[in-house]
């Protein structure tokens, strides 16, 4: 008559397990398991650490490159000629810059609320999820935004084969904004996740290091547009 | 309980169904790296008839060439090469080779079958990437191949597309309008591809190694597909932003590489201000490293079948790594050697000189590491030791023309001559070929679960070393001689005289490339119909010879190895074989003990 099901353990891998080299000393966060809110386990059998927490450091430090080396032309092809103009950025970007560094601060509650629902403090994570969506809106409104931004420069004539200087312009923004819909889809991504309960803590940490880091860039960027030097 | 339960349905994977996921959209890394070195097989079939168009058309300029005519009717008409078609030849050789060839197979193919299984992991680790990043190479090289399908065929503006010949379009000459596209667009797509891989390859590096896989118990092939991945991603990071500007400006009317005032067939070109250096000093931050890419996992791969050959480990196993990470570390400060003439500050000059005379020390340290160890070794002669000596051999022969070239005084004579041909065909060239021989020779038992034949082996090794030399050699006397490359005839008085050295050469190449039939020939039929190949056959001690040939579709087939030694355990005193394989309890009690 036994009725009561135990409840399943929440805690980190046992040590014999461990097939990953580094799991649980260099942040992959990954070997924890996700419990859901009515006690009953399922599809939580790919437990195992992911790589992502590796693996995100290793992409954003080939997109650091990338935009190392867009930079980089720009200041050469700056200093090279005297064909320079420079243009005021459109006023709405420093706008789009608050949305995106907002969304970055929505990101992180939703990150600290899941985090406290896997280690079993927080009964549901809906609230957590509500601040995804908001992280999530945010980030379209940053590339809305930037369309407009990119509309206020055409009303001015300045196109992307105009002059170096807002060629550059188009070309960052515009791969900023592809690597943005990329941050979005990841959000997209964890927030089923979340749904299923079958979220790893990993893939969220990825989803949001990413997101970090993309407002970095664009603060980057944004200066790079701006300086007159 | 619970956690092993499902530990064990996690890991115990279950092949996949189906032809397509099997063979065609495969997740398995195994496959993905076949998938590779059949599609660099392709690539070096093509590069090498291209190569063999351009060599009979130098010294037999009015000979047609069956069926090119039908090819470009424009480029060779009645199949006569015309000049500017023998350039869009030598563009298309280059391209094939340096991307879909050198990078694709030592690296992409080998490293994806191998560095799994080598560090004890059931797969990379984020397969699907892994798939992607095959798929996104092939369409690459689909899009490159269909630049002599459109048009006037393929770009004339050589596999370094210096701006602003391949950033202005149609104008600039025959295959400059779509064909140069086509080219832009496919190596960006081949960056991304490779990002991807590296991507892979440096996560599956890190993460997944077995119990006991520690970074220094890594073989020596496994180090330098790590150290090669970290180059190409931050190598081909830079060249995708390179090819998105040159295809801006070639087709959205931006200025980014032309620059003003710029006259072609009379007509002012509607751009200004455009750095055409600034193309030289992104495309060689990517160009240079990219040697590399090539040569590394050459030299981790012939290291590690040298070791296997030698039944004794190197003179050190961390002089190498350290050599190979230097290596790596040199290969971004080095480009500006290939911009001497470029016309940038002399000064530059001096400063890229540097370096790249310092980047030979490493390179010295391993050959002489190499021959040190090898110096009074009973060396088990098979054609995979071969082919690694014949590395070694071109590696080297290629590398002291490297000292020359070093230098801005003497590269300025020697740039645009076949001197630097023969030298970097030889040094990355035939040196990374030699490498993926011996790669295939040694792996093929493990990759297929045949034998493949040694006689025929070893006759294509003779004459493919003789080969080479025959060929590449004379490049650098005809250099010597002034002979300008690019040229697609020798109609100048002072280069008549060395048209006999051309005509050896032409005749070198058609006989070395015929003897490759001999390879294909022993690839397709030990496929089919070599000896069964054991597990182990050549006594090796790695984690690949531990599983059946061919390996099953998880790889360890559900077992977690665990490793115990370093990776070169071998000519161990006291043991049951001369050598203890990694994931053996058995204690090593010898001199050698554990280093």
């Amino acid at each position: 008559m036994a009725t009561t099901v135990p409840e399943p353990p929440v805690h980190d891998l046992p040590s014999d397990n461990n097939r990953f080299p580094g799991n649980g000393k260099i942040g992959h966060g990954g070997g924890r398991i996700l419990r859901p809110a009515e006690g009953h386990l399922r599809a939580v059998d790919d437990y195992s650490p992911s790589p992502s927490g590796t693996g995100i450091w290793v992409g954003l430090t080939a997109i650091t490159m990338s935009f190392a080396a867009f930079t980089s032309a720009m200041i050469v092809r700056k200093g090279g000629a005297s064909d320079w103009r420079h243009f005021t950025i459109p006023s709405i970007l420093y706008l789009n810059t608050v949305v995106l560094l907002v969304s970055s601060v929505t990101l992180e509650v939703a990150r600290r609320r899941i985090a406290a629902f896997m280690n079993g403090n927080t009964p549901r994570p809906a609230v957590a999820s509500k601040w995804l969506y908001a992280t999530l809106f945010l980030g379209l409104c940053f590339l809305g935004g930037q369309y407009a931004g990119w509309l206020q420069l055409k009303s001015q004539g300045l196109f992307l084969a105009t002059s170096p200087s807002s060629s550059f312009f188009y070309v960052f923004t515009a791969v900023h904004g592809l690597h943005i819909v990329g941050g979005l889809a990841g959000l997209i991504y964890v927030i089923r996740k979340l749904h299923r309960l079958v979220l790893r803590r990993s893939t969220l940490d990825a989803a949001s290091r990413y997101w970090h880091f993309m407002d970095a860039v664009w603060v980057y960027l944004l200066f790079m547009l701006w300086a007159k030097f | 309980m619970h956690d092993m339960s499902h530990a064990t349905e996690h890991h115990a994977h279950t092949p996949p169904q189906g032809f397509i996921r099997n063979y065609v959209f495969s997740l398995d890394h195994k496959v993905i790296g076949k998938q590779y070195y059949g599609l660099g097989l392709v690539a070096v079939i093509t590069g090498m008839v291209l190569s063999w168009i351009m060599r009979i058309h130098l010294v037999w300029p009015n000979f047609a060439i069956p069926g090119l005519g039908l090819l470009s009717k424009a480029g060779a008409p009645g199949g006569i090469v015309t000049p500017e078609y023998y350039l869009q030849l030598m563009t298309m050789h280059g391209t094939l080779m340096v991307f879909f060839v050198l990078t694709n197979v030592p690296f992409a193919g080998f490293g994806n079958y191998f560095l799994p299984i080598q560090i004890g992991a059931e797969d990379m680790a984020f397969p699907r990437f892994n798939m992607m990043s095959f798929w996104t190479t092939f369409v690459a090289f689909l899009v490159l191949i269909a630049a002599f399908f459109v048009g006037d065929g393929p770009p004339l503006a050589g596999w370094t597309s210096y701006a602003p010949l391949s950033a202005v379009g149609g104008a600039a000459g025959p295959g400059e309008a779509t064909g140069q596209t086509l080219w832009a667009i496919s190596i960006a797509i081949f960056c991304i591809g490779q990002l991807l891989g590296s991507l892979n390859f440096i996560s599956t590096t890190l993460d997944l190694r077995t119990k006991g896989m520690t970074l220094w118990r890594m073989p020596l092939s496994t180090w330098s597909w790590f150290i090669t991945s970290c180059i190409g991603l931050t190598a081909f990071a830079v060249l995708l932003p390179a090819c998105i500007l040159l295809i801006l400006d070639r087709t959205a009317g931006t200025s980014f590489f032309i620059p003003s005032g710029l006259v072609i067939n009379d007509k002012l070109q509607p751009h200004s201000g455009g750095s055409t250096l600034l193309w030289q000093h992104l495309f060689w931050f990517f160009g240079h490293p990219e040697v590399y890419i090539a040569i590394v996992p050459a030299m981790g791969i012939v290291s590690h079948i040298l070791i296997n050959s030698m039944r004794r480990p190197m003179l050190s196993h961390r002089v190498i790594i350290y050599s190979l990470l230097a290596i790596g570390f040199l290969s971004y400060m080095v480009y500006g050697h290939h911009m001497f003439v470029s016309g940038m500050n002399p000064f530059s000059s001096l400063a890229f000189s540097f370096p790249t005379l310092l980047i030979t020390i490493p390179s010295t340290v391993l050959v002489l590491i190499w021959i040190g160890s090898l110096y009074g070794s009973k060396l088990r002669i098979t054609t995979a030791s071969l082919f690694a000596l014949g590395f070694i051999s071109m590696f080297v022969s290629g590398g002291v023309s490297g000292f020359f070239l070093a230098q801005p005084s003497l590269d300025i004579y020697l740039h645009a001559t076949y001197f630097v041909v023969g030298h970097f065909h030889m040094v990355m060239g035939v040196a990374a070929i030699f490498g993926m021989f011996a790669g295939t020779y040694f792996w093929f038992p493990k990759m297929f679960g045949r034998m493949m034949n040694e006689t025929l082996g070893r006759v294509h090794f003779w004459l493919t070393f003789v080969g080479t030399y025959c060929i590449f050699m004379p490049f650098h006397y005809l250099g010597l001689a002034a002979n300008v490359r690019r040229y697609s005839a020798f109609v100048d008085d002072y280069l008549q005289p060395l048209l006999g050295v051309h005509k050896f050469i032409t005749i070198a190449a058609l006989f070395t490339g015929a003897v490759q039939l001999i390879f294909l020939y022993n690839l397709i039929h030990s496929r089919f119909r070599g000896a069964l190949a054991p597990a182990n056959p050549w006594e090796a001690t790695s984690l690949e010879w531990t599983m059946p040939s061919p390996p099953p579709f998880d790889n360890f087939g559900g077992r977690h190895p665990v490793v115990y030694h370093d990776p070169y355990q071998y000519g161990i005193e006291g043991a049951t074989n001369d050598y203890v394989m990694q994931d053996s309890p058995e204690e090593i009690k010898s001199v050698r003990d554990e280093r």
